[in-house]
């Protein structure tokens, strides 16, 4: 009995200094910061499991964790956000459990911002999410240009890519003499989004698209629609194909013999890295940031190799860079507020490692210098991942579409 | 202003050689087809399961090329003999600490652990080797073209469809002319009355199954070079090898081979002629054999 007496005084002694400790320390911190609730959270919602894990995934929220270390060695005492944590989620590329996970994050988590999020579908249903919350949402891994367009709101900011972005490279491949294509293309969202801007890009470059062909996704035989693609005797065929139906298909056209150029209209350097690079050799693509572009962008490379064992994609980078830039608002603007950060991002001028001319446009997508890359050939690659080679760099204001009437902000 | 040039569907490819590469290419395509559903269907036969993790032994047998190809320089044709022999070991496991417990219950037990052992064998080759791919170089002696009386056809695909049919027809002759092969045979198409006769069905059992899940991972194998080898590859293509058992008749050995050429056709001239509409046609063709002969075009009228 004395016993059990002693144990229940114990607990109330604990209890109670534990409540007034609590009590000591939340006024404190409130007083000293203007973060609306003491802390600020970065949520990074992806595929942390699935197609997309790779390219982004994990691998990502260590790149936001490189931002947080950064920002808080850049300022030290005077640092506004004294308190960051990084929260993560997988959205198993579903645009209903991204809409899910994405409120939880907002709601329960208390994040302030909402960071990455691949896959077109999930990505647009994310920014719904977003604009009823009023809390920020920096889009880096999805192509639709639907973000800022007819989606576009006061929250929601595209970082890194579109398909208007990717359809750039087109012009130097007319400009090189391929006039005619056939396009290949997934038939969903992404890949009809990516052969409108592609037909629009080629058309508008003085080239001309022959055959536009769908093909079932996801799928693993492209023998045939290779062959019906070669048929209008193009010079160029463009894929439209992501992740594993891309690997398939170059697989199977390098078997073809066929004679066409390849373009390729979305590729991650995981990509290059997952088939080798023999399969892809002389191919042109648009890239959004290559790692081994110049000093900067290899001593940061340098540093994600040792925290991951791998080379960082552009998605990779440009998380980095959302996270910098979110941190630096919160830094000018003195407050993780929503809107006084939304203030701080708006029409603002941008540089940062992945972010070179960067500017935040009028509907909220955030152009930047873009690369046109062609792959090496085995022989010229000096080490594992040195995959490009940067034959042209596109100033910001031609790197990307006009804005886009459809938003209004 | 853009202007989408939509290829004409039926009628305009219909010249002799185009036809002809398309016939090539489903014939390789029914050669994946076919070598994966041969051993589905043995395995239905002799054991009663429907094996789930039929698309992971296909995945398997691509992902260990891979493996063995970077790790231990293994190249294709060697891997065309290693890896089935690797698979066999692997599946005789399988069946013995697993499968084999529950062959006395219903056969949904079966499909359950196959389905949940599928799931496990997809995962573990996601952490291991990441989800986008491993690289694979074409094998020596298939790269390239070859001209057969004024049609272009590509080497590997042309390999694909005769080397299948080859493994085909060795396996149609162990099945056939040796002893072992007629208890199998009996064993996978009428185990009662071979029971009956006093074969001692239950000790074919673990080698049939180990043989099954071998030739599945054969056809990984040919996959390796040709398509994307990635944990997830066998997720699809298991689906359409149950349509292709289910048209060649359950059970039925001959009919699995037949129907998964037959399937790989389909698929190629569907792609063809009717664009995106290709993989309906599959299932299209399935509704069609299960409402005219419902126990498949090879299958025996009681298995209906």
């Amino acid at each position: 009995m004395a016993h059990t007496r002693r144990k229940v005084v114990g607990a109330v002694a604990l209890l109670s200094s534990a409540m007034l400790l609590a009590a000591c320390a939340g006024p404190a911190a409130t007083s000293t910061s203007k973060l609306t609730d003491g802390k600020v959270v970065i949520g990074v919602l992806n595929d942390q499991s699935g197609v997309y894990k790779d390219l982004s995934g994990p691998n990502s929220v260590i790149a936001v964790q490189m931002a947080v270390d950064d920002y808080k060695a850049k300022y030290g005492d005077k640092a506004v956000a004294t308190n960051i944590q990084i929260v993560k989620a997988d959205t198993q590329n579903k645009p209903d459990v991204g809409n899910v996970k994405a409120e939880a994050m907002y709601d329960r988590q208390q994040a302030d911002v909402i960071l990455d999020v691949p896959a077109s579908s999930v990505a647009l249903a994310v920014a719904k999410v977003a604009a009823a919350k009023k809390k920020l949402y920096m889009n880096v891994t999805a192509a639709t240009t639907d973000l800022s367009g007819p989606t576009c709101n006061k929250y929601t900011f595209h970082w890194a890519y579109d398909t208007q972005m990717l359809a750039k490279g087109a012009n130097g491949v007319v400009a090189a003499g391929g006039k005619t294509w056939a396009i290949v293309y997934p038939d969903y969202a992404f890949g009809q989004n990516m052969s409108k801007s592609f037909t629009a890009a080629v058309e508008a470059a003085g080239g001309k698209v022959v055959a536009s062909i769908p093909t079932p996704f996801p799928n693993d035989n492209f023998a045939t629609f290779i062959t019906k693609a070669q048929a209008s005797n193009p010079d160029v065929i463009g894929i439209m194909a992501a992740g594993g139906d891309l690997i398939n298909f170059v697989k199977q056209y390098n078997t073809s013999g066929a004679k066409a150029q390849l373009a390729v209209g979305l590729m991650f350097i995981t990509d290059i890295h997952s088939l080798g690079v023999d399969q892809f050799t002389g191919t042109t693509f648009t890239d959004a940031w290559y790692w081994n572009y110049d000093k900067k962008n290899r001593d940061w490379a340098d540093r994600f190799l040792t925290l991951t064992d791998t080379r960082p994609s552009f998605a990779h980078a440009a998380n980095y860079s959302a996270a910098t830039q979110y941190l630096e608002a919160v830094q000018r603007a003195g407050t993780d507020n929503a809107d006084a950060v939304v203030k701080e991002l708006e029409g603002k001028k941008l540089e940062d490692l992945f972010l070179r001319g960067g500017e935040v446009r009028a509907d909220h997508s955030v152009i930047h210098d873009s690369y046109t890359a062609q792959v090496k050939t085995a022989a010229q690659v000096t080490e594992d991942w040195d995959f490009e080679k940067i034959i042209a760099t596109n100033p910001a204001k031609d790197a990307f579409g006009p804005v886009n009437p459809e938003c209004k902000l | 202003m853009t202007r989408v040039v939509h290829p004409r569907t039926f009628g305009s490819d219909l010249n002799m050689t185009a036809f002809i590469q398309y016939t090539v290419q489903g014939l390789a395509a029914g050669g994946f087809y076919a070598l994966a559903a041969l051993g589905l269907a043995i395995i239905f036969g002799a054991l009663g399961v429907v094996n789930f993790a039929h698309g992971s032994a296909y995945m398997l047998g691509a992902v260990l090329s891979a493996v063995l190809l970077t790790t231990l320089n293994v190249h294709f044709w060697a891997a065309l003999v290693i890896v089935p022999l690797l698979m066999f070991a692997f599946g005789i496991l399988i069946e013995r600490l697993l499968v084999r417990w529950l062959l006395r219950l219903d056969v949904l037990y079966n499909f359950l652990l196959t389905f949940g052992l599928s799931l496990v064998l997809v995962d573990v080759v996601k952490n291991l080797y990441g989800v986008s791919g491993l690289p694979y170089e074409q094998p020596a002696g298939l790269q390239g073209l070859i001209h057969v009386g004024g049609v272009t056809l590509p080497k590997y695909q042309l390999f694909v469809f005769v080397f299948s049919v080859l493994v085909c027809v060795i396996v149609w002759v162990l099945l056939t002319r040796t002893r072992a092969g007629m208890i199998v045979r009996a064993a996978t198409e009428d185990p009662d009355r071979a029971r009956a006769l006093g074969i001692n069905v239950s000790r074919w059992i673990t080698p049939v199954f180990g043989f099954g899940i071998a030739v599945a991972a054969l056809s990984g194998v040919l996959a390796a070079p040709f398509r994307a080898i990635t944990a997830t590859m066998g997720t699809n293509f298991v689906i359409i090898l149950f349509a292709i058992v289910v048209i060649g008749g359950l059970g039925s050995i001959l009919g699995a081979v037949v129907a998964g050429f037959l399937v790989g056709l389909v698929e190629a001239y569907g792609q063809a002629y009717a664009g995106t509409f290709a993989q309906i046609a599959i299932f299209i063709l399935m509704v069609i054999v299960i409402l005219v002969r419902p126990a498949g075009l090879f299958g025996r009228r009681d298995a209906a």
